[in-house]
């Protein structure tokens, strides 16, 4: 028995859920086990009840072969457990050493002042012993995203912890940051840290993990070691049903150009350029996939072509026609669907029922409004008829939308937006935050768009999404296009460079 | 099945307002007992104060026409996001348009039938308000300025301009010749409402006028306009979420200055009934009367819903009324006003904690959403 972490019979009740239910999970020494799961499996919970966030109602657990009742997490650190958290935790304006020694600070004259020289050597110690390169001396602020995720693990590190929890790490990476977060981890593994990965990413697990486990609906289906498995059975044990990983897509000839953009520059919310002269052309039948970081000017364009945001210069076309300085209401009239990249903010009214959020934007056109009296009949025999087409699964259209899961609600975005027929969809990031499930069945719509003579444009951050979908790829940084890349060319490491601004 | 629906939808948005009067007018009767009185003698005489015979029925519907009004004001600005603390000042302004619009049109035309007179000062009172509220609505809708500083603010503008030409171009002196008086010229007996005791002499000494069936109507008015109409469905979506709605094609700004103008209509109705119902004028005032305020109350309890509003409207109309019989009966009436603050206070309460669980929700969700990139 060489288990480090055993978590036996674990159970968690919520108010009207369970979230755990007679959970049995064990890690060994020395390895990387990734707990997976869709969202709302009970993957966190079951992580948030090892570092002491949450108290399981029944259970036990075992830490090194002793049983422990983790109370809060400075219990779980005194064990030696660290958890890192998708949403680092981190004092920007401090630099990386006094973060890492945040608690335990090392000080001078009983506590009065910081020893600084003792806490930059105590960083440079730790970051040696784990091959972890870091510079102590610059701020939180001043350093990427992948670079403060290392802050954070040494963080836990510093505290001594040998088994340590990352949920969701590769969230916010760029694939060359999540190839170096692999290295790192099985460094560490091999060092004789336990490491438990929380994610939903197949890709990754058959990557980095030694053993995987997978979680559904709050129970345990299976552990597996990870060499014997496959991404497509994992996938199945995840969702419960054969799932189809790959997009099926024909190869076709593109039409005519249905959306230009030309030369298009835009300011953000704060006043600062965010688009510095982008062109690009999306035709008919196409999918046209703009990948990029986040922030790199993405928001803005698709809010200046949908006509929520104004342009500084430049033009949008819509199959020939100037479309740029017109309503919003009119560009959905000529016939753009836009599947916003934030649905709660933009895409639904969460206090309006689902027949409400199904008109949104054909609301004063006929049959739903005649004279500028709504004919709910109508309007309630509408969403049913879409509710049954796009399998939205709700108790009825009277609901309101904030009671749909995620996947849902997308769903009553895209049913809205598909049923206008439009020449041109506008997809950003539509599978953010869903699970395997609603993926395929969103990625099914787009692809069946193409094939039907639309133009899609899709912005994603998701690289794996982009390059299963898209027929061609732009790259977008700093307000600007670096280039495109036909699906053939394209290649992770290739748009890696290009997201990064590098010419490819 | 589909009525059944409807009815537990409406069974839970009045479980909460019900449960929260019963519990106010419990903890009310410690404070008539710390008083050292009996609180089923205070509040039997509340109640046959308000609702014991017909004329105090009708005082009480008397009192209850003006919150009826700005109750159905503040909550239809609400639908569309904008708390209108204004509906005070609105009131005020309308008042003063309908007596300056009674005396207009009856210089211009002579004696009007009253089927047209009623209706040209009723209107009259309704654009007065609506243009007193429209002032903030484009201030909202153009420079952003918040609709609760310009409201507040017009409130005491409208005290000074009603003031101003009470004293000044509708005063008596000016339009009549008589001495310089406090109040402004009456307004013409064929503008003026009804008494439903000219009608039904059971409503004895009650002064209650037709105004409370305008307030009625209005209010099934304010209905079908926010739920059956595009007009309200966009007022409601704008409210719920103006970055969804302006994602559908929906004008913000547009919406935020029609809700505006409409709730504003609503106020000044209030001002012109209580004129062309009972005062028959303005008089100098060194501060408002206060409908406007109160109406703030009155849609919070009528959970800003038109029907809501008119049940809340009774509520607080039975309470003032029912005041005065109880201070008769040496029940300092003030407790009244700690009814009503506890009322309030519960039902902001609900809010409150609905508002503190919603952060909670869409913090959780947002981990969610974010956890999966």
């Amino acid at each position: 028995m060489n288990y480090v972490v055993e978590m036996k019979n674990i159970t968690k009740v919520f108010p009207g859920v369970v979230a755990n239910d007679n959970v049995n999970f064990s890690v060994k020494k020395g390895e990387i086990h990734v707990l997976l799961g869709e969202n709302g499996a009970g993957k966190t919970t079951l992580m948030n009840i090892l570092y002491g966030l949450y108290e399981p109602t029944s259970g036990e657990i075992y830490i090194k072969g002793e049983k422990v009742e983790i109370k809060n997490p400075n219990i779980a650190i005194e064990k030696g457990i660290g958890m890192v958290h998708q949403h680092f935790m981190l004092v920007e304006p401090f630099t990386v050493a006094e973060n890492i020694i945040l608690g335990t600070e090392p000080s001078l004259y009983g506590g009065l002042k910081l020893d600084n020289e003792k806490a930059v050597e105590e960083v440079n110690r730790i970051s040696n012993e784990y091959g972890l390169a870091v510079d102590p001396n610059v701020k939180i602020e001043d350093i990427s995203v992948g670079m403060q995720q290392r802050v954070e693990i040494l963080k836990a590190l510093y505290r001594g912890a040998d088994i340590l929890i990352l949920d969701e790490p590769t969230a916010v990476l760029t694939p060359q940051e999540i190839e170096e977060l692999g290295v790192i981890l099985r460094n560490l593994a091999n060092q004789g840290k336990s490491i438990i990965l929380i994610t939903h990413k197949l890709k990754e697990v058959m990557a980095m993990s030694d053993r995987v486990t997978v979680i559904r609906r709050g129970k345990i289906i299976n552990t597996l070691n990870t060499k014997d498995t496959s991404g497509e059975e994992l996938a199945e044990l995840m969702v419960g049903r054969k799932v189809n990983l790959v997009v099926q897509k024909e190869k076709r000839e593109a039409g005519k150009s249905v959306l230009e953009v030309k030369d298009l520059h835009a300011l953000d919310n704060r006043g600062v350029p965010a688009l510095k002269g982008i062109s690009f052309e999306v035709k008919a039948g196409e999918i046209f996939a703009l990948a990029g970081v986040d922030g790199n000017g993405q928001t803005e364009l698709i809010e200046v072509i949908t006509g929520l945001r104004n342009a500084i210069k430049g033009k949008v076309l819509l199959e020939g026609e100037d479309i740029t300085r017109l309503k919003t209401r009119k560009i959905i009239e000529k016939g753009v669907g836009h599947i916003p990249e934030d649905r709660l903010k933009r895409g639904l009214i969460l206090n309006h029922t689902i027949a409400e959020n199904m008109i949104l934007g054909d609301h004063h056109k006929e049959p739903f409004s005649k004279n500028g009296i709504m004919n709910y009949d109508i309007i309630h025999e509408h969403a049913k008829k879409l509710i049954e087409e796009f399998d939205v699964r709700t108790p009825s259209e009277e609901v309101n939308a904030k009671s749909l899961s995620g996947g849902n609600q997308q769903k009553v975005i895209i049913a809205r937006e598909l049923n206008r027929d439009p020449v041109l969809l506008i997809a950003a990031q539509p599978t953010r935050g869903l699970d395997v499930g609603a993926i395929e069945f969103v990625h099914k719509r787009l692809v069946e768009q193409r094939n039907r003579g639309k133009a899609v444009l899709l912005v994603s951050l998701e690289l794996d999404e982009v390059m299963a979908l898209a027929d061609r790829i732009g790259v977008i940084y700093d307000g600007k296009l670096v280039g495109i890349l036909s699906a053939e060319e394209a290649t992770e490491k290739k748009l890696g460079i290009m997201m990064a601004g590098g010419k490819a | 099945m589909e009525r059944d629906s409807k009815l537990k939808t409406f069974v839970e948005n009045i479980k909460f307002p019900l449960l929260a009067i019963l519990l106010s007018f419990l903890i009310g009767a410690l404070f008539i007992i710390w008083t050292g009185n009996n609180p089923l003698v205070a509040y039997g005489a509340l109640l046959s104060g308000s609702l014991g015979g017909l004329d105090r029925f009708g005082q009480t519907l008397l009192k209850t026409t003006p919150l009826i009004f700005t109750g159905l004001a503040v909550s239809f600005a609400f639908r569309c996001g904008l708390f209108n603390i204004g509906a005070e000042g609105q009131y005020v302004i309308g008042a003063l348009t309908t007596v300056a619009a009674g005396y207009i049109f009856n210089s211009i035309f002579g004696d009007l039938p009253r089927f047209i007179f009623i209706p040209l000062v009723m209107l009259a009172g309704a654009l007065g308000g609506a243009l007193w509220a429209a002032i903030a609505g484009f201030l909202k809708s153009k420079l952003g300025v918040h609709e609760v500083i310009t409201t507040i603010m017009l409130n005491y503008t409208s005290i000074h301009v009603s003031n101003f030409f009470v004293r000044t171009a509708l005063n008596p002196s000016t339009l009549e010749g008589t001495t310089q008086k406090a109040y402004t010229v009456l307004l013409p007996e064929s503008a003026r409402l009804t008494q439903l005791k000219e009608i039904i002499p059971w409503f004895g000494y009650s002064s209650v006028h037709t105004g409370i069936f305008i307030a009625i109507i209005c209010a099934i008015i304010a209905y079908f306009i926010l739920f059956k109409t595009t007009l309200g469905y966009e007022i409601r979506s704008v409210g719920q979420n103006s970055h969804a709605a302006e994602y559908g094609g929906i004008s913000v700004s547009k919406n935020l200055v029609l809700a505006m103008i409409i709730s504003g209509m609503f106020a000044g109705l209030a001002g012109a009934t209580q004129v062309a119902g009972l005062n028959y004028k303005v008089d100098m005032a060194p501060i408002s009367p206060g409908y406007g305020f109160t109406g703030i109350a009155v849609a919070l309890v009528g959970k800003n819903h038109p029907l809501g509003v008119l049940a809340s409207a009774l509520l607080f109309g039975i309470l003032s009324n029912g005041a005065r019989r109880m201070q008769i009966e040496g029940i300092p009436k003030e407790v009244v006003g700690i009814i009503q603050g506890i009322i309030i206070i519960f039902i902001a309460g609900e809010r409150i904690i609905k508002f503190v669980s919603e952060i909670r929700e869409r913090r959780n969700r947002k981990c969610n959403v974010e956890g999966v990139n």
